[in-house]
Order: C-alpha cells, then sequence, then structure tokens
C-alpha cells in the first residue's frame, strides 16, 4: 500500500546550496516537493516557500531568491542549476535532470542563498559609458539615423539583461583578475554602433584599455556558448578588439 | 602586475608571435634538415644560424629575452585563470586550459632544452658541431624522448592556439566563420610543425649522428 502511494505521488528532489549571511559558509540542503505539470524551478522555489520543511522533515527557514519578469528578459534570477548558470523562470522542471541541484552564481557576491549582488556588472556600464549622452541645454534635434544592416546586429546586443550569465562561465572573471567581463564590451559595441553614441566611442574604447578591460579575455568563449539570449559576445569582442588596436595605432601616432 | 594590463597583455601576445612563433618555424626547419639531409644538412643548418651577424644580439633581443617576459607574465596569466573545462565542456574551453597547461609545460620544458644544448656550448662543454651527436645521446635515452616529445607537442600547441587568439585579440578575424577557418589553418600549422620536430627527433636516434663530431670537423676543414 505504501509502495502504490509513493509511485502514485511524483515528486521533484533539489539539493539547495543555502548560506545564511555575505560571510558564512554555504551548506547543501535538500527538498522534495510534489509535482505539478509545467512546472519551473522559480514554481518549484515558491512551494518551498510555503512549506519550508527539509526532505528529512526538519523545518528551516525559506530559501531565498530573486526574480521579477518570469518570462527570461530581466536577468535577475540567475543561478547555476544542475551545474550551469542560467536563469530560474525558464529552467522547466520536466527539462531537468532530477535531484535538481541550485547553487547561487559565485562569481558574485552572495548576499544569501541564491541571491547574489550583480553590482559590478552596473559599475562596469558605468566605467564603460554605456548610454547615449543627448542632455544639454538646447533642442539637438533628431540624430543621425541608424543603416537598417547596422540596426539589426545591433538589436541583438541591446537583448542584453545584465543577467550575468557570460560573467559566471567566464574563467577569467574571478576575483584574482581584474577582467571587466564579456557584458560591458558587447555593450561598448552597441553605443560604438548608434550613430549619436558612435561621437563619444573613443571615450568607451579608452575605457576598455585599461587595467582590468578588453585584454583579459582569453577566448574561452564559454561566454557565447552560454548567453541566454543567444546574443554574438565572442563577436562583440573580437570587433572591439579591433576597435581598440586601431585607436591604439591612431593615439601613438596622432592621427 | 605594475602598470597598465593592457599593454602588457599585447606586449605579451605580439611577443609570442613575433619573434617566438617565427623562432619556432625556424627552429623547426633547422631540425628537419637532419631528417632530410642527415648529419651534413643538419650541421649546415647550424652553421647557418651562426654565420648570421649580430647572432648574440638576435639571441638576447630576439629569443631570451622575449621567451622570459612571455613565460614570466604567462604564468601570471595562467594562475589569473579559474580553469573550468569540467564543468564547460566546450572544445574552445579546453584549448583555453590546454593552452594554459601547454604554456608551463613548455615554459619548463625550454629551461631544460637550453640547458642540455646552449648551455652545453656557452660553457665549452660542446661546440656547435657537436650538437648533432648530443640530440644522439639525447633522442637515443628512451625517457628523455618520450619528455622530448612532449615538450614539443606543448610548445607547438601552444604556438599554434596562440596563433588563433592572436588573430583574435588584434582583431584581425571577427566572424564566427573567419575564426572557424582560423582555428582549421592553425590545426594545420600543428600537425605539421610536431611532424617536423618529431621526424627530426626520430633522425637523431639515427647512427650516423654518433659520430657528428668528426664529420662536422671534417666538414669545417673541407669548408
Amino acid at each position: 500500500m505504501a509502495e502504490a502511494t509513493a509511485t502514485a505521488t511524483k515528486t521533484i528532489k533539489f539539493i539547495i546550496t543555502r548560506q545564511d549571511t555575505p560571510d558564512s559558509a554555504p551548506y547543501k540542503e535538500e527538498f522534495e516537493i510534489p509535482y505539478r505539470a509545467n512546472m519551473n524551478v522559480i514554481s518549484g522555489l515558491m512551494e518551498i516557500q510555503r512549506n519550508p520543511t527539509t526532505a528529512e522533515g526538519k523545518g528551516t527557514a525559506p530559501v531565498c531568491w530573486e526574480s521579477n519578469c518570469l518570462e527570461e528578459v530581466c536577468g535577475a534570477c540567475s543561478m547555476v542549476i544542475n551545474g550551469k548558470p542560467r536563469q530560474a523562470c525558464s529552467a522547466l522542471i520536466d527539462q531537468l535532470e532530477q535531484p535538481v541541484r541550485l547553487e547561487p552564481m559565485r562569481t558574485f557576491p552572495v548576499v544569501r542563498d541564491l541571491v547574489i549582488n550583480r553590482e559590478r556588472m552596473f559599475n562596469a556600464l558605468k566605467r564603460v559609458k554605456a548610454w547615449i549622452p543627448i542632455d544639454g541645454t538646447y533642442d539637438l534635434g533628431p540624430g543621425p539615423r541608424l543603416a537598417e544592416s547596422k540596426r539589426q546586429w545591433a538589436y541583438e546586443l541591446s537583448k542584453c539583461m545584465t543577467c550575468g550569465v557570460c560573467m559566471e562561465a567566464c574563467p577569467n572573471v574571478n576575483d584574482r583578475n581584474s577582467f571587466i567581463g564579456p557584458q560591458a564590451i558587447s555593450q561598448v559595441r552597441l553605443f560604438n554602433v548608434h550613430p549619436t553614441g558612435e561621437m563619444n566611442k573613443e571615450e568607451r574604447l579608452d575605457a576598455l584599455m585599461e587595467d582590468g578591460g578588453i585584454e583579459g579575455c582569453g577566448n574561452s568563449q564559454n561566454c557565447v556558448r552560454s548567453c541566454p539570449k543567444g546574443i554574438p559576445l565572442t563577436t562583440s569582442i573580437a570587433a572591439i578588439n579591433k576597435d581598440t588596436t586601431k585607436h591604439l595605432f591612431k593615439k601613438w601616432l596622432g592621427m | 602586475m605594475k602598470g597598465n594590463s593592457y599593454y602588457w597583455r599585447k606586449l605579451h601576445s605580439l611577443l609570442g608571435v613575433i619573434p617566438l612563433g617565427g623562432f619556432i618555424l625556424v627552429h623547426a626547419l633547422t631540425n628537419y634538415q637532419a631528417f632530410e639531409r642527415g648529419p651534413e644538412g643538419f650541421a649546415n643548418g647550424v652553421h647557418f644560424i651562426n654565420s648570421l651577424p649580430i647572432v648574440p644580439v638576435l639571441e638576447i633581443f630576439g629569443i631570451y629575452l622575449p621567451i622570459l617576459f612571455h613565460g614570466i607574465y604567462g604564468l601570471y596569466m595562467a594562475y589569473q585563470s579559474n580553469l573550468n573545462s569540467g564543468q564547460y565542456t566546450y572544445s574552445r574551453n579546453w584549448a583555453f586550459t590546454l593552452q594554459r597547461i601547454t604554456g608551463v609545460l613548455t615554459f619548463i620544458f625550454v629551461f631544460w632544452h637550453v640547458y642540455q644544448t646552449r648551455f652545453q656550448v656557452y660553457i665549452g662543454s660542446v661546440t656547435h658541431e657537436e650538437l648533432g651527436s648530443t640530440m644522439h645521446q639525447i633522442a637515443t635515452n628512451p625517457a628523455f624522448f618520450v619528455m622530448y616529445v612532449v615538450g614539443v607537442l606543448a610548445a607547438v600547441f601552444h604556438f599554434s592556439n596562440g596563433l588563433w587568439a592572436f588573430l583574435i585579440s588584434w582583431g584581425i578575424t571577427i566572424s564566427p566563420r573567419a575564426q572557424k577557418v582560423s582555428s582549421y589553418i592553425c590545426m594545420v600549422v600543428f600537425v605539421l610543425v610536431s611532424a617536423l620536430f618529431i621526424l627530426s627527433l626520430v633522425a637523431f636516434t639515427g647512427d650516423e649522428f654518433k659520430e657528428t663530431a668528426s664529420a662536422a670537423l671534417a666538414w669545417t676543414n673541407i669548408g
């Protein structure tokens, strides 16, 4: 009878790496929750939140995570799921190997459980001036138009949601290395192709030609394989390599 | 590391191809004379290099200093990487990991190889003309032979894969297609240059290299 019940109620097993404070040691906890059709990792975590009891039946604090859009455009719910960084909202339980292993993306400072601080990426965007400066004291009128042929690939680059997956997958983004990471370099390419943004392109290239700039790329190309939005990150890096090299020689020769 | 790492990395990348990549090719072709033309061909190759003008300057600024900078800064770069091929098993990520492993192997191998050959000439225990028989002694020792094959394969892989990365880091190959084509070309370079070195090593095991010292002396007398 007990066996019959066990087979009738399907369950999902989670092994979650938890951490209570930014400085405390991580530990693992297992959870077993009832299966429902069309679950994703977020709905699994919500189930644990409703009934925060481990697989051994011990009461525990609910698991913390971040999420907003639930449709893979905000980047907030990035975590390492079964060994690969990705968004929890688009990680469907039916497509995942069990037990489902959840870990925070340790490239970033862990705030609590699966919550990480992605501030370094926003600082990187500030550093490379990833915006179009149009503020002034009078109306500058409409800017120049962007060619359709460029618009098409620029749109792909604009899909970046600063989720941090490329940073997590990159072997050169770590605390021994000052590498800025693939995301900001691709954004430099995006803002440098924009006809108004182009007017300040040297400033953005200069920002990548300083300590911890584009030189940190070691061409492992994990970023392009990991990006959930399919952004051609390695093409962006190579294109900015070309632009920085040209800029370097132009500066030296005063061209 | 003090200063702007952008310039250090660019210098590191440049030195790996010019002059060090060029040196590897010249070295492979010179050695291959041993396979194609025997002891006399090899002695001719050595003689040709030593007949170049300002050889000590070429050696110091074209080989020793670039290798030291490329090797020491490369060790620092390897230290700065979190190798993660176990988690991300893509071939390019394996090449990234191997680039660092072969870099360290090559650096060690180069020191040992220079000690066994060029250093012995410096201290006067071997002459340039006797290098063929020195190599014969090394290549006929099975353990040394295996270590030389490993060292040579590591060095040539590091050069070929480094050439692929050089083309990206300087902004020459940009599209995925260009990078794919250049990876095939670099693979062909790896196979060809490795073959040159390994065939030379095999040639050095031949008995005709035992007596190169006297053969070379005879050649000098004729010359």
